[in-house]
């Protein structure tokens, strides 16, 4: 058993970074994740690991940094908050197309524009469906725990390594802020240099021949194409192998209630009122955003009564289950936006309302 | 036909074994080629091919990496230095530098330049200064001298309405982490040999990890200014060396 610690979801996130053997971190402050800098500052992991800790001067340098470091093969991280995350994407492209693998984790808040700093779940369309240019996906996952913050950073660097993609936490502020018990597991040792991997990074040449080197650029449009189709090639395997799901009380269930992150929490606690009530009702939660778990959708569709998706957003991640579903079952949605959060009393209404009448 | 006089003992010239062999899509007698065939040299000499890293821009320097043999990452436009922190940050062991153009380094990247200078990061910087964008075809650069004609000044840059010339180098001088800044040019041999000599000081700096250091090239772009090579070169010598005057603006040495 790992060492049991009561934490806020920021500071699990960058506790379980220093034990992930990551290599280094840049960042820029911006509630409601400021805490993740504060916290690895304050822990000097320089010390503990010799782990790199760099305030950027914006999030612009902060991905560039980590574009430089990841390129060189390296574990590396940034985090940050809904506006910073926008002004991120451009070099998130260039490395989903330069096949850099890190780790960026957006603690989300309310938008569009400066909006609020209270949770909200709005940046699902940013988070997988591109976000920048380009044709490209990141392995998205959303954290519904604080224990999920730590589970979610060690799996996200493996994942980021194995496919040489950038990969994406999306949490919202409400995980960030929550404090909740998390059992933390032992420190993993940071790579040995001879551990980096001498096919494609910039690690200084040594004792090859030729040169690596890093790029997103292909002038000719017949090998940007042979790029794209490698591209997506590996996300067909990853859509393959990587999805990853929770269910709750799903198998004897009417009707679904589904939700990622902080919404699938509260859509478990209306499925238990839902119950005390007399109705069946089961959650679907995906933890994988991108790839979006469409056949587990499919698998419970035809015997069920309805589907009631419930985000802190407008609607986003109900498209996706629309798309699973097709018109085998009736499909609605429940949302709160601005920062505010549904309850699961006001989310029961909804069903009854919509669904029971 | 001369076959029998390419020997070893006879060549005064060679091309460096840290540049691969291929051709260069640079425009004849642009100063990029000269500038990386230096750089290379001196990489060379000093024997670090296998433990420098490079950073590529976006401009026309963008394919660096396919003539220089040592590791590279290309930047987005004007965040090389942003990207030679985190390679340096987590590589403190090897050389790192960075190779941009003026609108790369002086106008989107400002920032990232700006503020990898403050910190003292320990690479250094070539700034390529020809007046001018060449890779989208000869708009107005930060460097672009006042009343210099262009796409986007074709009546010639009004500093009133867009700004006069940026003079980065003498703004990054005054950090306490710049260790040295300098300025040469590639229109003569012997400001190309100043330059060779400026590079091996800026990796010895970086040896002894005294900071960040900046080697501006006042460089031409014959293709935009449409000229030819040599009227280039004159154009350097005549017009922009005057404006921008070489020699060393910092050294760790003294100010
Ligand atoms: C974000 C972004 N904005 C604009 C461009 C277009 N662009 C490519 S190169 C360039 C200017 C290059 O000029 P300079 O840095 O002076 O280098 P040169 O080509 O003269 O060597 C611009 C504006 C881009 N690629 N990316
Ligand atoms: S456009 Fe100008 S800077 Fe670019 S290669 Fe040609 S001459 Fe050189």
């Amino acid at each position: 058993m790992g060492e049991i610690r009561l934490m806020k979801g920021n500071e699990a996130l960058a506790e379980s970074m220093i034990r992930s053997g990551c290599d280094a971190y840049f960042g820029y402050p911006i509630t409601p994740q400021s805490e993740v800098l504060e916290y690895l500052s304050n822990e000097d992991p320089m010390k503990r690991t010799g782990m790199v800790v760099l305030q950027a001067e914006s999030e612009v340098a902060a991905i560039n940094m980590v574009h430089g470091a990841g390129g060189c093969g390296k574990r590396v991280m940034t985090t940050s908050s809904s506006p910073g995350i926008s002004l991120m994407q451009e070099a998130i492209s260039y490395m989903a197309s330069a096949e850099v693998p890190c780790l960026i984790a957006n603690v989300m808040r309310g938008g569009p524009g400066l909006g609020t700093i209270q949770p909200s779940q709005g940046d699902y369309f940013q988070a997988t469906k591109g976000g920048g240019h380009g044709d490209y996906h990141l392995i998205v996952l959303a954290p519904s725990t604080v224990q999920e913050m730590v589970n979610h950073v060690r799996d996200g660097f493996e994942l980021a390594e194995k496919y040489r993609t950038p990969v994406f936490i999306l949490a919202d502020g409400a995980i960030g802020q929550m404090m909740e018990k998390v059992e933390l597991f032992d420190q993993i040792p940071r790579k040995t240099d001879a551990e980096l991997p001498q096919e494609w990074a910039t690690t200084g040449r040594g004792s090859r021949k030729m040169r690596n080197f890093i790029t997103s650029l292909n002038i000719q449009p017949e090998k940007m194409e042979v790029i794209n189709h490698h591209l997506q090639e590996k996300y067909r395997t990853i859509e393959k192998n990587e999805t990853r799901f929770e269910t709750y009380k799903i198998e004897d269930a009417d009707y679904i209630f589904t939700g990622f992150g902080l919404g699938a929490r509260i859509c478990k606690k209306a499925a238990d009122m839902a119950r005390e009530k007399g109705f069946k009702v089961g959650v679907i939660r995906p933890i994988t955003l991108y790839p979006f778990p469409t056949a587990v959708y499919q698998k419970y569709a035809g015997k069920l009564k309805g589907i009631l998706d419930v985000e802190m957003n407008s609607g986003q991640m109900v498209e996706d289950v629309r798309l699973a579903v097709g018109d085998k079952t009736r499909v609605e949605f429940y949302g709160r936006m601005g920062g505010m959060i549904p309850a699961p009393d006001e989310i029961l209404e909804h069903f009854e309302k919509i669904f029971i009448k | 036909m001369n076959e029998h006089l390419i020997k070893e003992e006879n060549l005064v010239y060679k091309k460096p074994s840290t540049l691969l062999d291929v051709s260069m899509h640079y425009c004849p007698g642009c100063g990029h080629g000269t500038v990386h065939k230096t750089l290379m040299e001196v990489v060379e000499e000093l024997g670090i091919e296998s433990n420098t890293i490079g950073v590529a821009p976006v401009g026309c320097s963008v394919f660096a990496y396919n003539y220089m043999n040592i590791d590279m990452q290309q930047a987005p436009h004007g965040r090389a230095c942003a990207i030679a922190t985190g390679i340096r940050r987590v590589m403190p062991d090897k050389y790192v530098f960075t190779y941009q153009g003026d609108g790369d380094l002086a106008a989107i990247g400002t920032g990232e330049t700006m503020h990898a200078a403050s910190r003292g990061e320990n690479f250094f910087t070539i700034f390529i200064n020809n007046g001018i964008y060449g890779m989208t075809s000869g708009q107005m650069a930060p460097t672009t001298l006042e009343g210099m004609k262009t796409t986007t000044c074709p009546r010639g840059r009004d500093v009133k309405t867009m700004g006069y010339p940026l003079y980065l180098g003498p703004i990054l001088a005054q950090l306490p982490g710049v260790a040295y800044v300098t300025r040469q040019a590639v229109d003569s041999v012997a400001h190309v040999r100043n330059l060779k000599k400026a590079m091996l000081k800026a990796f010895e700096y970086q040896k002894q990890k005294l900071g960040f250091c900046l080697i501006e090239v006042v460089s031409n772009c014959p293709s935009n200014l449409k000229m030819t090579a040599v009227q280039a070169n004159e154009f350097v010598r005549n017009t922009m060396i005057p404006n921008y005057p070489l020699g060393d603006i910092k050294t760790p040495e003294g100010k």
